[in-house]
């Protein structure tokens, strides 16, 4: 039986076959050509990338680099967070959280031509875990002493074996970029759709389209289709805006505000409002022994009586809606409603009573005097609240926070702080009292925050490196931490977070204020856009993206 | 000859001096600074312990603002300027790509801001309209008060040279002080005796006004230098410019010992070879005066 | 006294006196949050709309020109001062004295103050009164104010010492003191008005400029500097030119300032 292929080859004539040919490759090449002449996208870094290395990628900047020319094994769909294949196109994790093994696509190659194979994920573990490193995307595999091994079985099968459970394993695969062993091009060798053509620093970033990128669409075309991305490194938002506006932009990601809305009256097809993100700003008082400030107020901050009050005399709402302009959410607790899997749906925001606060106050000794707050030592209530200067909303959200607390009779200073000079308060000298700070969560696995929850760390910002938990809910913090980081049973690990939740809420260590919306901008030019809360926000799929002519 | 020599080995001598102690002092400050031993990477809660110390241990190389200086002349002297920890280059190479822009900006900035000031203030001297001049001290008055980042703004806004920035910002500062040197020089007794004698105003201002303003003229201008380095800093940042401007604020943002020290050294150079320059021209012209 | 320097001395004692009379003028004290009309355009209740987070734009520039009416001066004398102690002294020395000063200057001109200014921030304690903090800003800022006129000062009185009146009262045995003070300060006058005239809205800026260290004036005390900050949203300005006033105040000032002064520029000249 002939196939149809081969009835057709028998009933064309010789010189007609030649005409066939000449015209099948030729729309070929037409159809490839159009298909991938997606033209050029611009977009603006607001900082310069500080390196273009995939595993020491530590900033936004060279974060959105690695995601745009990073080839993964796994890739979280930003859009519907789950996890989906890469250059792997099958993955398995064992039971105790320790190994998983990756079955890898074949007839890939690197950004150069150099064909890439399970030695290439072998030779990237190893840099990654290189001790030497101390990248973030590195210790987020450390969860034990020991080594990793690797076991290449095949050119395209490849098990990893860590020395301890590690919780969220595969998804973590989602920041590794693969590098290649043998290319001499070394990271600038890549496996994703894009790969850096142009630098010039303090300016721009140019990428052009991978010509040896892996991925097709349904219709068999090659990815992207763009032919390339412009990256200008503008920090200033009002130049971005300008920019935006005169049509030298396709996208803004984290919209101000303020744009929102004027854009939203103009062109209200070219804003985006993605709901609620995962990150969340909140504040906290200094409850660290060891700092230079007074005693009385050490004793305020230390009770939970005292922050629950304060929580509760803070108007959220208005926060949300006088500061964000609506665009924003009353936070719950650590994890914004936006991350589904692990926010405890349970809890409720706190609401908003100052005369209930004041209350709470005075049962715990505090008393109203000519309108001011005293303790029962007679020491008026001041406290200074710092936070970033250059933040606008962090800046109107202290002057809020001043006003509402001013109503139970507590005299709030607000002091804004270059950034280092905060961070040097916040983690060396502890001269503070209390902050209002951000919290950006690119992960929605819990486990990338256990240097925050872990009494003992660096990060638990309100009072760090504890020898011992110095209260019994840290303690307790600390256990459930550890439970749910070694184990790889979601229920389980879900009902220890969920209590974690229940735990911050009650204490309030952190204030958390407002989970805000993830807001941007995409022109009309940019076609299949879908911006979404996750990072990158509105280039999620920039393979798929197209720009048409201006 | 010989003493002519020996003068200007000694200010040049000076000049290396004191660019020197600016380094020094530079390094002073930055190191004393609160901010200094931190790192905003810090913050990241997927950093371990021993990452987090390594940032430390990175840091606390330049733990003594002497031992580092003198081993960063030592490099500087075989060419190495050392590496920027902000930006992972080495310094030398981000001077040298950004330094041509900086110069150009700096270069038709105060050119166009001299322009308009000379044009100003001379015409402001030599008409003595108080209509005239109410209008300069308006004009200068307004881009006094606009501040550097409106103005570096609007130079986006309006798609115009962040050059022209420059010019405005340096503008007002040059105009007064041109402007009263001038009326003050109109003023003198002998151009009040020329002029009712019926000499030309051209001839006036280019045989009597002139010579005996310019010296303080030129230290004026070797002045607008440092304020033209100054406004750079906020124009090349928010026009997206890769000038040194725009390296300096983020140099000062992360505390970058190395690069600011470079930074500093080159303005002091700057300023001093602007300001020396301005002081031997000006020491000529006096002494042909005489 | 001329048209236009009667008008500038009305139009300053008009603005001095609004600010001092703010208590009774404004609407509502510059603190007071309307949290329902923010960002509101001039109406009945808000002469200047509202800012941001709803506080009446109007009653912040009367208390903020308190603030910046009353210390940017001060603080623009204190560097006209020293400039002329610095500058003039060292120019009429002349010799190795000159050199030894400008070269300081030039140094002190090059240098990063802005770390300066960290460290500063960071010896204060952090719940100073936002008066003391304004005062230690202008303070701070007055006394690094001086260099660009020191160095002019120095070559104009350079200049005088070798001129033929002031060699001719040297020769007649007039005394170094009040050769320097008598003879060749007035001289330099022209100088001084112009360094006094450019620092107040360079200061009242710069005090703005240094709230992103923590200095400058604090939350919610309201100052010329910070409200020009809302400048910087310029995308939006065309749409909201009430946002403009704190500026056209401010050149109104500087102006009058420049009016009143010009009169002891020309007696000076």
């Amino acid at each position: 039986m002939k196939s149809h292929g081969e009835k057709l080859k028998q009933s064309i004539h010789p010189s007609g076959k030649a005409v066939a040919v000449a015209l099948f490759c030729l729309g070929s090449f037409l159809g490839h050509a159009l298909a991938q002449d997606g033209g050029e996208l611009r977009f603006c870094l607001h900082s310069e990338p500080k390196t273009f290395d995939p595993l020491k990628v530590d900033d936004d900047a060279s974060g959105a680099i690695r995601y745009l020319t990073g080839g993964v094994l796994v890739r979280v769909n930003r859009q519907t967070q789950e996890l989906e294949p890469g250059l792997a196109m099958s993955w398995k994790v064992s039971k105790d959280g320790r190994q998983i093994s990756f079955r890898l696509r074949s007839g890939v190659s690197f950004s150069d031509g150099t064909p890439f194979s399970a030695e290439d994920v072998a030779y990237t573990i190893q840099q990654l875990m290189d001790p030497a490193l101390h990248s973030s995307t590195g210790d987020s595999f450390r969860s034990g002493a020991g080594n990793v091994e690797t076991k290449v079985i095949s050119p395209t099968q490849i098990s990893i074996r860590f020395p301890a459970p590690v919780a969220g394993l595969d998804r973590l695969f989602d920041y590794v970029a693969i590098l290649s062993e043998r290319s001499p091009k070394r990271e600038m060798a890549v496996l994703g759709p894009f790969m850096v053509s142009d630098y010039k620093p303090g300016s721009t970033i140019l990428l052009k389209r991978n010509p040896y990128y892996w991925k097709t669409d349904e219709q068999g075309r090659k990815l992207p289709y763009l032919d390339s991305i412009r990256l200008d490194i503008q920090p200033n938002r009002d130049v971005e805006m300008l920019r935006f506006k005169r049509g030298e932009l396709d996208l803004i990601n984290s919209l101000d505000t303020e744009y929102f809305d004027k854009l939203a009256v103009t062109s209200p097809q070219l804003v985006h409002d993605a709901g609620a993100s995962l990150d969340s700003e909140q504040l906290w008082f200094n409850e660290v022994a060891r700092s230079p400030i007074p005693g009385y107020k050490k004793n305020w901050f230390r009770s939970a009586i005292f922050r629950r009050a304060i929580s509760e005399a803070i108007n959220r709402d208005d926060l949300s809606r006088v500061v964000f302009h609506g665009h924003a959410q009353p936070a719950v607790g650590p994890f914004s409603p936006a991350n589904k899997i692990w926010f405890n749906s349970k809890l409720k925001p706190q609401s908003y009573n100052p005369d209930e606060a004041l209350k709470e106050l005075q049962a715990d000794g505090f008393r109203m005097e000519n309108g001011a707050l005293k303790d029962k030592d007679g020491n008026e209530v001041v406290f200074s609240i710092i936070t970033n200067a250059g933040n606008k909303y962090r800046e109107r959200m202290a002057v809020l926070i001043q006003d509402d607390l001013q109503k139970i009779g507590i005299h709030v200073n607000v002091v804004t702080l270059d950034f280092p000079s905060l961070i040097e308060r916040m983690t060396q000298s502890f001269d503070y009292e209390a902050i209002i700070l951000g919290l950006t969560n690119v992960d929605l696995d819990p486990n990338g925050e256990m240097n925050v929850w872990l009494s003992s760390s660096e990060n638990h910002q309100w009072n760090p490196q504890q020898k011992a938990p110095e209260t019994t809910w840290e303690a307790e913090i600390d256990r459930l931490m550890r439970a749910q980081a070694s184990s790889s049973d979601l229920k389980k690990r879900k009902e220890a977070f969920d209590r974690v939740q229940e735990i911050v809420v009650e204490q309030e260590p952190f204030i958390f204020l407002i989970n805000k919306n993830a807001l941007s901008a995409v022109s009309a030019a940019v076609h299949g856009a879908a911006p979404v809360i996750l990072l990158p926000q509105t280039f999620w799929n920039a393979e798929w993206l197209t720009v048409s002519e201006k | 000859m010989r003493s002519l020599r020996w003068k200007i080995a000694g200010h040049a001598l000076a000049l290396l001096a004191t660019v020197l102690l600016g380094g020094l002092f530079s390094a002073t400050l930055v190191r004393l600074a609160p901010g200094f031993d931190v790192d905003e990477r810090e913050l990241d809660p997927h950093l371990n312990a021993t990452s987090v110390q390594a940032l430390h241990d990175a840091r606390h190389q330049d733990e003594s603002v002497l031992r580092f200086y003198f081993s960063y002349m030592k490099r500087a002297a075989h060419g190495d300027l050392g590496t920027s920890l902000a930006l992972g280059q080495p310094v030398r190479t981000l001077l040298r790509d950004r330094a041509p822009l900086t110069l150009r900006l700096l270069a038709v900035g105060l050119g166009l801001a001299w322009m308009l000031t000379l044009t100003l203030a001379l015409s402001a001297a030599w008409l003595r309209l108080s209509v005239y001049d109410t209008l300069t001290t308006v004009v200068s008055g307004t881009f006094l008060c606009l501040p550097a980042a409106v103005l570096a703004l609007l130079s986006v806004l309006w798609n115009v040279p962040g050059s022209l920035a420059i010019a405005l910002i340096v503008f007002p500062h040059t105009y007064r002080y041109a402007r009263n040197l001038l009326v003050k020089a109109y003023s003198r007794p002998h151009i009040i005796t020329a002029r009712a004698k019926g000499l030309g105003e051209a001839r006036i201002l280019f045989w009597h006004v002139v010579p005996v303003v310019t010296p303080q003229l030129l230290a004026v201008a070797g002045v607008s230098v440092s304020l033209a380095v100054g406004a750079a800093i906020p124009v090349e940042a928010l026009c997206g410019l890769a000038g040194i401007g725009q390296l300096a604020w983020q140099a000062a943002l992360a505390r970058d010992l190395s690069l600011l020290v470079n930074i500093t050294i080159l303005v002091t150079l700057v300023t001093l070879l602007a300001n020396s320059g301005a002081d031997v021209i000006g020491h000529v012209i006096r002494g042909q005066e005489a | 006294m001329s048209f236009w320097r009667k008008l500038a001395c009305v139009v300053l004692a008009l603005v001095l006196g609004a600010s001092l009379a703010a208590n009774w003028l404004a609407p509502a004290g510059y603190a007071r949050q309307y949290r329902d009309a923010t960002n509101a355009p001039p109406s009945r209740t808000h002469w200047l709309g509202t800012d941001e987070i709803g506080r009446d734009r109007f009653a912040r520039v009367l208390y903020g020109t308190r603030i910046s009416l009353l210390l940017a001066p001060a603080a623009a004398l204190l560097s006209t001062l020293m400039a002329a102690l610095i500058g003039g002294l060292a120019g009429y020395l002349g010799g190795i004295w000159a050199r030894m000063a400008m070269a300081v200057t030039d140094l002190f001109m090059s240098l990063p103050w802005l770390f300066l200014l960290i460290t500063a921030r960071a010896l204060m304690p952090l719940n100073v009164s936002p008066l003391v903090s304004v005062f230690v800003t202008f303070l701070l800022l007055g006394l690094l104010g001086w260099t660009a006129a020191a160095r002019v000062l120095c070559t104009t009185a350079g200049s005088l010492r070798a001129s033929d009146f002031v060699r001719q009262a040297r020769a007649a045995g007039l005394p170094g003191r009040r050769l320097f003070w008598v003879h060749v300060v007035p001289n330099l006058k022209p100088v001084l008005y112009a360094q006094f005239w450019i620092s107040i809205p360079v200061f009242i800026l710069s005090e703005a400029n240094l709230g992103i260290l923590g200095l400058g004036v604090a939350e919610p005390m309201p100052s010329w500097g910070s409200l020009l900050r809302e400048l910087e949203g310029l995308v939006s300005l065309g749409e909201e030119p009430w946002k403009f006033v704190p500026l056209i105040l401010l050149v109104v000032v500087v102006t009058s300032f420049q009016f009143l002064l010009s009169r002891q520029e020309e007696l000076a000249a």
